[in-house]
């Protein structure tokens, strides 16, 4: 059987409806939310400030320190909360995807503080939270080249779809499922993380990067609206 | 979003300013020049920080409206004592580094074997910022109207929104202290100190909180001048 048709009936370039708002936490500095469907994520930044302990700071640039968090009650199963290997791992990725656009070199041996919060998850958690994370930055002042927009990229049996869901991560007839995270920078199209969770023909991979790029360019129009002030529900 | 600043616009006409993201670009054209947070890439002037896009002449510069305070020297600023050292105090003044007041700043004796005589932890100072260098912040209080200050309470507000609380040549600032028969402080760096009767410290801490929610609008003194009135009398 091939995967004729998606599960939630989208076609497989289409994204969930996005919800996106800036403001979200107004004791931050900057804030956002950015939901895909259900998976819905906040980010709250805090910063530049200083950084404690010392031995962390660097004399030449500031960091940008970031914490993903799954919420206990975000999925079906109780999330045990508490920092895991998982979310380390995510929140690593995604400061360093922040990173390659801020302008650290402001604030030397200070330290962002970007707290990335999944209330709801369906799959593309990291990508809901780097979309938020980039608008709350710019909502908190940080200078910054551009934005970063972030989407997940799936190759269910052998069709290329935008935005999975979980139903999709875990498919498993014919070629079973590949996850592929991926973030693009909003005005110079340069990649700022990719990843991938699965199996992918080398000769497939350039469909991945058009079909990325496409919906990259898409959620960036959201974020954009959001930051200028609208609420996208 | 466009937004017409009127009562604290620096300029007589009144100018139209662009909301505008990281990334954006703002105006294209190779007669303009790149001002505070803008960058000229290829002819284009491309935004570096959210804020309101002006164009002055040639020039095109950001005007934040957000983030954290930047200290720039001749600021003055309310802090918070946050440490004593052997030879001055480590002032909490938000942004992004702590600021130093060395004893030799302070224009009276103070008995350096216990600076805490003059401040202790946790009291509120109101310095002016004598520079700012890569190794920190230094303050002074060698100037008109500073010193510690007793009593009364820190509000702490966004300092970009300073000089909408301010308002034209003191205007809002002065209206609240008026009317609430309060002595307030604002320091640049978004610290604001208030001392009065306890009622009247609420309201003009209500007033100010309302100022920051809705620093964009227009006829905003007279709206706060109506708001107080009216809970005055009460």
């Amino acid at each position: 059987m091939v995967y004729a048709k998606r599960i939630d009936k989208r076609k497989f370039d289409e994204i969930r409806p996005i919800r996106a708002e800036v403001g979200v936490i107004p004791n931050a500095d900057g804030s956002a939310l950015f939901a895909f469907g259900e998976t819905v994520a906040i980010a709250a930044v805090y910063g530049p400030k200083p950084l404690h302990p010392q031995h962390m700071q660097d004399p030449a640039r500031g960091i940008i320190r970031c914490n993903y968090t799954m919420l206990p009650f975000s999925v079906a199963e109780r999330a045990k909360p508490g920092p895991n290997r998982r979310s380390k791992e995510i929140g690593m990725v995604a400061g360093n995807a922040l990173s390659s656009v801020v302008d650290l070199e402001r604030f030397p041996g200070t330290v962002i503080d970007v707290e990335i919060i999944i209330l709801q998850a369906n799959a593309s958690t990291r990508c809901a939270g780097i979309n938020a994370a980039a608008m709350a930055l710019a909502h908190a002042g940080i200078v910054m080249d551009e934005l970063v927009s972030s989407v997940s990229i799936g190759k269910i049996d052998d069709k290329i779809v935008t935005d999975l869901i979980k139903e999709e991560e875990d498919y498993e007839e014919g070629e079973g499922a590949t996850d592929i995270p991926f973030t693009m920078t909003s005005r110079t199209k340069k990649i700022a993380h990719l990843q991938l969770d699965g199996k992918i023909p080398i000769s497939r991979f350039k469909e991945v990067i058009e079909a990325a790029k496409k919906a990259c360019e898409k959620i960036f129009k959201y974020q954009e609206r959001a930051l200028k002030g609208e609420k996208i529900n | 979003m466009i937004i017409k600043i009127g009562a604290e616009g620096e300029s007589e006409r009144k100018q139209e300013r662009k909301l505008v993201i990281p990334g954006e670009v703002i105006v294209s054209g190779e007669e303009y020049l790149p001002g505070d947070f803008t960058k000229k890439e290829n002819n284009e002037i491309i935004a570096n920080r959210y804020g309101l896009a002006e164009i002055s002449r040639r020039v095109v510069k950001i005007i934040p409206i957000s983030g954290v305070f930047e200290p720039r020297r001749g600021n003055t600023i309310i802090g918070r004592v946050e440490d004593i050292t052997f030879n001055g105090w480590v002032v909490d003044i938000g942004g992004p580094y702590s600021s130093f007041l060395p004893v030799s700043e302070c224009p009276r004796f103070i008995n350096k074997n216990n600076l805490a005589e003059f401040a202790d932890i946790g009291d509120i100072i109101s310095a002016k910022i004598l520079n700012v260098k890569k190794s920190g912040i230094d303050l002074t209080l060698k100037s008109k109207g500073l010193g510690k200050v007793e009593g009364g309470r820190l509000v702490k507000i966004n300092s970009h929104k300073v000089p909408r609380i301010i308002g034209k040549e003191g205007s809002m600032i002065n209206m609240i202290k008026n009317k609430t028969k309060t002595e307030i402080i604002v320091g640049q760096n978004g610290y604001i100190w208030i001392k009065g009767d306890l009622e009247k410290e609420n309201l003009a801490e209500e007033a100010i909180k309302i100022i920051v929610n809705e620093a964009s609008s227009d006829g905003l003194t007279e709206r706060i001048e109506k708001f107080l009135e009216k809970n005055l009398i009460k």
